[in-house]
């Protein structure tokens, strides 16, 4: 049905829904977004969107608790959806595409040797002795910023902001073309994630890696973004270049988040959103964002199609 | 004769220069760090040698990184921690000279508004419980009373009707609404001083400008004095009239937010704003400028100023030797830096 896609990633009608004993939560829901190489793409939304999600679904890591999943993931043109468990870990995760999970530098282990730790999916994954992946992690610490010496070092000796490096040298060890960021820098103190946004804008350049940016920081990931992915109510509701978003956005969500954010250069009074996104178990028919919408008008209790627009797109009645 | 003319001259004196709700006066927090649980292995100088004035009805950010000392100076001005020097004065308190009762009551005139809304709030409590039990252990002992003072409040943090939150428990609430509840029991009391730690860090971007300005707005309703403790520059406009920059357990630089924001002095005050991004896709073409390094350790802080090893413009054989002094380059623009040596 599809031409083989020449894009790195390409995600069609990607589903991840939860079962719960409160009903079923609808945390991805039919999301489609694509990827060039050496891009970044940024997923913004606020918490509870199911932009977490949208990463586990893509790795296909998934809680036991799972209603329903389906869709399709390209990766460098094949469905790795269709791939069973076995051949999904050998052939994607980390090699295809690997995971800096929120709060990655809380998850190092305590007790192993950060060289060691990095080292361990390049021996596994690539196949190669240990010397080797040494030699392979010496070099990722230079990319990232970590001095060699700490190769020895435990994660209990490390800053929070070298540890966050370390474990993005994990993630680029097997040299993935995709890395998927959850939450980079959240964490971190001011100046620590303006190192980690250089760091990740440089190995981009370097290594000509890709980057899923999912965060709430509407600033910091303007630091990164070649695209932006708005989130809302588990589905995208608008996609566009970066150059093109963050002047002016379209979707009515996408402009009060915008005018939402305090600015350090400018003298705008920033506004907030009254109200609540829906519960992702309970979701409203028609446009999601609707209840909180100032733009709102009948054709908004029918579920709005992506519209295209000037090479943006907008999930929004209003552009139609 | 000599005596009374003395006292109305001081009088005099105290009516021209305004009131000071809380100054505090060469402020050390050190914390003892022992080796095998007995022996002195030295002592981690959280906060070392804090001095500033705050009036009534007066709004200050302190802006820092974590592990600047900015949470000491937050908890010795709320009474949890014991000065190891100096002192602070607050409402004619001197917290040095209090105990038990004493200590007691100087906390309830200081609201608190915690980080973690989730973390602030009892799980296992309502809303009604959480807010009731601060007016009992105060002393207020008639249940109306009570209640009536909740009701209060809840209609100052705008949740109303205060009936649909109070039987509900923390999780049942929205990060926004928690946040709301915190703020509500901060103000219980009737503080004159609110200290807010990081208070919109943990909350969504649509949620953070709206709790910013409830808390503005009963700032200026209510005339409180505001403490904002942040890491966050782009937000101090907004709700603070001056800043105090802290590094390593001291005040870098003090002045009013506009002074700050428009012509930092201190050259980390100046790395925290570039550092400081506003939404804009040019930010994709440009590295950042950021300080090598990473703030010293308070055990054993560097010699001199301690940012010299991270500084561009340090001057060898001064900045790596003195500490700096507190200069005034500009009239009540304060900034601990050789580089402003006159």
């Amino acid at each position: 049905m599809n031409m083989p896609p020449r894009k790195l990633l390409q995600i069609e009608k990607l589903v991840l829904h939860f079962k719960t004993s409160h009903g079923v939560v609808q945390a991805v829901d039919s999301v489609n977004f694509e990827l060039d190489t050496n891009r970044a793409v940024v997923i913004l939304g606020e918490s509870g969107c199911g932009k977490s999600s949208l990463a586990k679904a893509m790795l296909r890591l998934l809680p036991r608790n799972v209603d329903k999943y389906g869709g399709s993931v390209y990766l460098n043109g094949e469905d790795v959806m269709m791939y069973d468990e076995d051949e999904f870990r050998r052939n994607v995760r980390w090699v295809g595409m690997s995971l800096v999970p929120q709060a990655a530098m809380n998850s190092l282990n305590p007790v192993i040797r950060v060289g060691d730790q990095v080292a361990e999916p390049a021996m596994v994954h690539l196949g190669i002795r240990k010397t080797e992946a040494m030699t392979l992690v010496r070099r990722m610490f230079q990319h990232v910023g970590v001095p060699e010496d700490f190769i020895s070092r435990y994660p209990f000796e490390l800053s929070g902001g070298m540890r966050q490096r370390v474990a993005l040298a994990m993630a680029l060890v097997t040299s993935p073309s995709l890395i998927l960021l959850d939450e980079p820098t959240s964490a971190l103190d001011l100046l620590t994630q303006a190192n980690i946004m250089n760091v990740l804008k440089r190995i981009k350049h370097e290594l000509g890696t890709s980057f899923i940016l999912i965060t709430h920081d509407i600033a910091t990931s303007s630091e990164l973004a070649d695209e932006v992915a708005v989130m809302y109510a588990g589905q995208i509701v608008e996609v566009g270049h970066a150059k093109d978003f963050f002047p002016a956005p379209l979707h009515p969500y996408a402009q009060m988040l915008m005018a939402s954010v305090p600015r350090l250069r400018s003298e705008s009074d920033p506004m907030f959103i009254t109200g609540q996104p829906p519960s992702l178990i309970d979701l409203p028919e028609g446009c999601r964002f609707a209840a909180r919408c100032p733009f709102r008008f009948e054709k908004c209790n029918e579920e709005p199609p992506m519209l295209g627009k000037n090479g943006r797109k907008v999930k929004c009645w209003l552009y139609e | 004769m000599i005596t009374e003319t003395r006292e109305a001259f001081m009088d005099q004196v105290k009516v021209n220069e305004p009131e000071a709700l809380l100054t505090i006066q060469g402020l050390h927090v050190w914390y003892e760090l022992r080796r095998f649980g007995f022996g002195h292995a030295g002592y981690v100088k959280a906060v070392d040698g804090v001095s500033f004035e705050l009036a009534e009805g007066e709004t200050v950010a302190v802006v820092g990184e974590s592990g600047c000392g900015k949470s000491s100076l937050m908890k010795t001005i709320l009474g949890l921690n014991i000065p190891t020097s100096g002192d602070v004065l607050f409402d004619g308190d001197s917290l040095s000279g209090l105990k038990g009762d004493g200590l007691r009551n100087y906390r309830f005139k200081i609201g608190y508004v915690q980080q973690d809304p989730y973390g602030a709030l009892p799980p296992f409590m309502t809303v009604q419980k959480i807010l009731e039990e601060p007016l009992i252990i105060s002393g207020v002992k008639d249940k109306e009373q009570r209640m009536a003072r909740i009701h209060k409040v809840m209609g100052e943090v705008k949740m109303h009707p205060a009936e649909d939150f109070l039987p509900k428990f923390p999780h049942m609430l929205s990060g926004g609404q928690q946040q709301r509840v915190v703020i509500a029991r901060a103000m219980l009391r009737e503080p004159k001083l609110i200290v807010a730690d990081e208070p919109v860090s943990m909350l969504d971007a649509s949620v953070r400008v709206e709790i910013l300005k409830l808390m503005r707005a009963l700032q200026e309703a209510h005339g409180l004095s505001v403490i904002y403790i942040t890491h966050d520059l782009s937000t101090v406009k907004y709700f603070s009239r001056r800043i105090f920059v802290m590094y390593a357990g001291t005040l870098i630089e003090k002045a009013e937010t506009r002074r700050v924001l428009e012509n930092p002095l201190h050259p980390y005050t100046t790395a925290l704003l570039a550092a400081t991004s506003d939404p804009d896709a040019r930010n994709a073409d440009t590295f950042k400028e950021v300080p090598p390094g990473e703030p010293p350790s308070l055990v054993n802080p560097p010699k001199g100023c301690r940012f010299h090893p991270r500084c561009a413009k340090a001057i060898a054989g001064l900045c790596d030797e003195k500490e700096p002094v507190e200069f005034e380059p500009e009239s009540d623009h304060f900034v601990a830096c050789w580089l402003y040596r006159s």
